[in-house]
């Protein structure tokens, strides 16, 4: 369900308006001074910001609205469960800053169960919060406004207590292994080897991840949330659509994201951009915003960002639209938390995960993924793969990225590939080796050997 | 790899001066999808080539068959009428080339653009045969957008030219159809159908060929060449061809694809064939409701429903009730069992004309 928001005039998605918004208007001019539609006894809330649905809602259905469809993202995918510890990625934005708000009156209510409950058997899931701080990449980096932001945040997180969150400050050059000179400056000398803008900005965005990954998998998280709205995932969609990742574009825009260590929810996948606005303008919900995040870049991101803004302007339910075809796509194995036998899990979760898992008709094939976006490898690239015999570290590389990697990120000539290859962070060439030894007849005889009664050297 | 690579090689060009594919000749242009600069014969010649190996790995043709080529007298058709016909003789592929031209009765643009075809005809030495929708169906172009105005006109025509180009084909007795969409119309089509929410036309619009399974096949030679490469081709090689927009197409949707297209085109050109590539990636599952073929009640054409949508339209402009047939099925033929249908409009009772003898 992409789309139930209240932006979106599902009657008239993917269609021109005509008569029917037209009609929309004249029930609305004579409502003007009457109720919420919803509630039918409020007042209706203008935000006066141009926007569909001014003037419909009064302030707490809106709100209400906007919290259910997160609560029921994350209850009927499972996201967040009693035993889990979640790490929430927080970038000072407004989409980042209603996820870690919705999280945490979620954590709160739970609270107040737990201290309400008798016997006191669900515990309270715990919330940490994560800040990358991108610095390092922008160089010569404005240390003072990022202290005030790194400020702000600490202090909205503490603000955030009763239940205590931890915050995270994670510097993104930490995906080497620290944080000193060195690997900042081997962070500059990596993403300066990309000629490529749109390839700079993309290996950044995986290198950002990576670093959520590593500070959620190292703090003992086995949740990270992200605040990733339908808007944001439109404009994703038509991205992967230009950058030739069709294959794997079904596996970036679910709900959930388990190929991570650490599984990636997306609890505010059903809001959009205008909901989330409003609801920051609404509770107050202050917001920070880097001097670099406003200086337009001039890859393709950027002009698809533009793109589905005019989309917008012409049908409001745009984004709403494109979400709904691409999630018609086939997901993958991993787009769902994966079941498991811990007995640390409640009960009632692990019914909910079978039953929510039924649906997927367990397509049992492994896939093989680009060791720098992470993308599932479709036949054609993954075939170059079990081809390969090369020696050289760079053709390995070479050989286990997608083809859109290949093109944008990876230097052409190999000897700036090699130099490409010994920059990368440990985590993305060890991704390379494993690709090479991995063998099927290996990982079948790991799917069986508990029924297997004789070694492999005796078999027949 | 954008405007870096390009510094590059004009770099390069002033240090070399040569073609850098034969490295004998000036260099004269800079081709669109790679942006090497070549001579003019070495472009003649990878152009073509491309279009070869596009026809020979997809099995397009075989030998002994009637092809016709739908022909608007624009660039696309033009310059595919003059190197299909180059690559059946330089080849051999042993094909039987027909020009078959349709006539939407468009003053200004359409009756123009069939000049060119004229010419083309006694250029090519390719027998050409035109059909009108004023002969098909009763209503030309001009008379449908008097009707229903400059929104939707497009659904019109193109549902129209499909079926006329089918009948076209059929009374040429040919054996399969080629159209001159090039890599860019196919791009447009892709995102067209994202935006839109069209899952099972996105996992179509991307094949080489279509119905196979219907009367006459049509298959897309150009679905790999960049259109500017295509108009760069007629410019070089000073080909006859009518350049202006169809008059009524300003609002089509697809204008926002295009645009946008464009500007991709500039940052990264081969951002085009990416997007073809995605769409042949895209994972749709196969049992995704695909519509079950039967055929029309009234004309005998292949259709999904119990009128073909020509027929839905036609019938919905001959009671005076233009949004028949636009946006969803709800009352008439097509729809729910209730007739919520009104009684036609005194004022014109055009005698609805059949949609052709033709059986299919």
């Amino acid at each position: 369900m992409a789309c139930n928001s209240s932006g979106c005039e599902s009657g008239s998605c993917g269609r021109e308006k005509e008569n029917g918004s037209k009609a929309e208007e004249e029930v609305i001019g004579a409502k003007k001074e009457s109720v919420c539609l919803k509630c039918k006894s409020n007042e209706p809330m203008t935000f006066g910001d141009g926007g569909s649905d001014d003037g419909r809602f009064c302030a707490d259905c809106f709100r209400s609205n906007v919290y259910g469809k997160f609560r029921l993202a994350v209850t009927s995918h499972a996201m967040i469960t009693p035993s889990d510890n979640v790490l929430v990625a927080f970038s000072g934005g407004s989409s980042s800053r209603v996820a870690l708000q919705f999280v945490h009156e979620l954590q709160v209510k739970a609270l107040r169960n737990y201290e309400a409950s008798r016997d006191r058997s669900l515990p309270v899931f715990g919330v940490g919060v994560a800040f990358v701080d991108e610095s390092a990449a922008y160089p010569p980096a404005l240390s003072s406004e990022m202290g005030d932001a790194v400020a702000w945040v600490r202090s909205t997180v503490l603000s955030m207590s009763p239940p205590e969150k931890d915050l995270h400050v994670v510097p993104i050059e930490s995906v080497f292994g620290s944080e000193s000179v060195e690997a900042r400056d081997r962070l500059v000398k990596l993403l300066d080897s990309v000629s490529d803008e749109t390839g700079k900005e993309d290996l950044l965005l995986h290198l950002k991840m990576l670093s959520l990954q590593k500070v959620a998998s190292e703090n003992g998280y086995n949740r990270l949330v992200v605040g990733s709205c339908t808007s944001r995932l439109a404009s994703h969609v038509l991205t992967a659509t230009v950058k030739g990742r069709g294959y794997s574009l079904s596996a970036d825009i679910q709900h959930v994201d388990a190929r991570w260590k650490v599984p990636v929810v997306l609890p505010l996948r059903d809001c959009v951009w205008q909901e989330i606005t409003r609801l920051c303008h609404l509770d107050g919900l202050k917001t920070v915003e880097l001097a670099r995040d406003q200086h337009p870049q001039s890859g393709i991101n950027d002009l698809v960002s533009s793109f589905v803004a005019l989309l917008q302007e012409e049908n409001p339910s745009r984004e709403c639209t494109i979400v709904r075809t691409a999630a018609k796509l086939t997901p993958f194995y991993f787009n769902k938390i994966p079941e498991t036998d811990d007995s640390c899990v409640p009960m009632a979760t692990q019914r909910r995960l079978k039953k929510f898992n039924l649906k997927y008709d367990g397509s049992m094939t492994t896939e093989a993924f680009c060791p720098i976006c992470n993308g599932p490898l479709n036949d054609s690239d993954s075939s170059d793969l079990n081809t390969f015999e090369g020696c050289h570290d760079s053709d390995a590389l070479f050989a286990a990225c997608c083809s859109s990697c290949r093109f944008q990120i990876l230097p052409q000539d190999r000897s700036s590939l090699e130099h490409f290859g010994s920059l990368l962070p440990h985590h993305m060439i060890s991704q390379v080796k494993h690709h090479q030894k991995f063998d099927s007849q290996t990982y079948l005889r790991e799917k069986i050997k508990d029924c297997l009664l004789l070694d492999d050297e005796e078999a027949v | 790899m954008e405007a870096s690579e390009e510094g590059k090689s004009k770099k390069k060009a002033g240090a070399s001066r040569l073609c850098c594919l034969c490295n004998q000749r000036r260099p004269v242009l800079k081709r669109p999808k790679t942006l090497q600069q070549i001579c003019k014969e070495c472009f003649y010649e990878v152009f073509e080539e491309e279009i070869h190996q596009v026809i020979v790995k997809n099995h397009l043709f075989k030998s002994g068959e009637r092809v016709a080529i739908g022909a608007s007298g624009g660039k696309d058709s033009t310059v595919l009428a003059y190197v299909l016909s180059e690559l059946n003789r330089r080849h051999s592929y042993g094909l039987d080339l027909f020009l078959l031209s349709i006539d939407e009765g468009i003053t200004g643009y359409r009756d123009d653009s069939l000049e060119t075809v004229k010419r083309n005809e006694l250029q090519y030495g390719l027998p050409l045969k035109i059909l009108s929708y004023e002969d098909l169906y009763g209503w030309t172009m001009d008379d449908i957008v008097k009707m229903i105005g400059l929104k939707n006109n497009c659904t019109f025509c193109g549902v129209f030219r499909r079926q006329a180009l089918d009948r076209g084909g059929a009374l040429l007795k040919v054996d399969k159809l080629v159209t001159g969409h090039n890599a860019d119309d196919i791009a447009e089509t892709v995102l067209l159908n994202i935006l839109r929410g069209d899952i099972a036309r996105l996992s179509r619009c991307t094949s080489i060929t279509t119905g196979e399974d219907g009367p006459i096949p049509r298959c897309k030679p150009f679905k790999y060449t960049y259109e500017k490469e295509i108009v760069m081709y007629a410019y070089f090689k000073k080909l006859d061809y009518f350049s202006t927009e169809c008059i009524y197409s300003p609002n089509a949707y697809r204008g926002f694809a295009r645009e946008f297209i464009k500007d991709l085109e500039r940052l990264r050109p081969r951002a085009i064939l990416d997007i073809i590539e995605s769409g042949e990636d895209f994972r749709i599952a196969t049992s995704t409701k695909m519509p079950e073929q039967g055929t029309c009640e009234r004309c005998g054409y292949i259709s999904s429903q119990k009128w073909c949508k020509a027929c839905v339209l036609l019938d919905g402009l001959n009671r005076g009730l233009p949004k028949m047939g636009i946006g969803r099925a709800r009352g008439g033929v097509n729809g729910d069992n209730k007739d919520t249908r009104k009684p036609a409009s005194a004022a014109k009772s055009i005698e609805s004309k059949k949609c052709g003898s033709l059986d299919f």
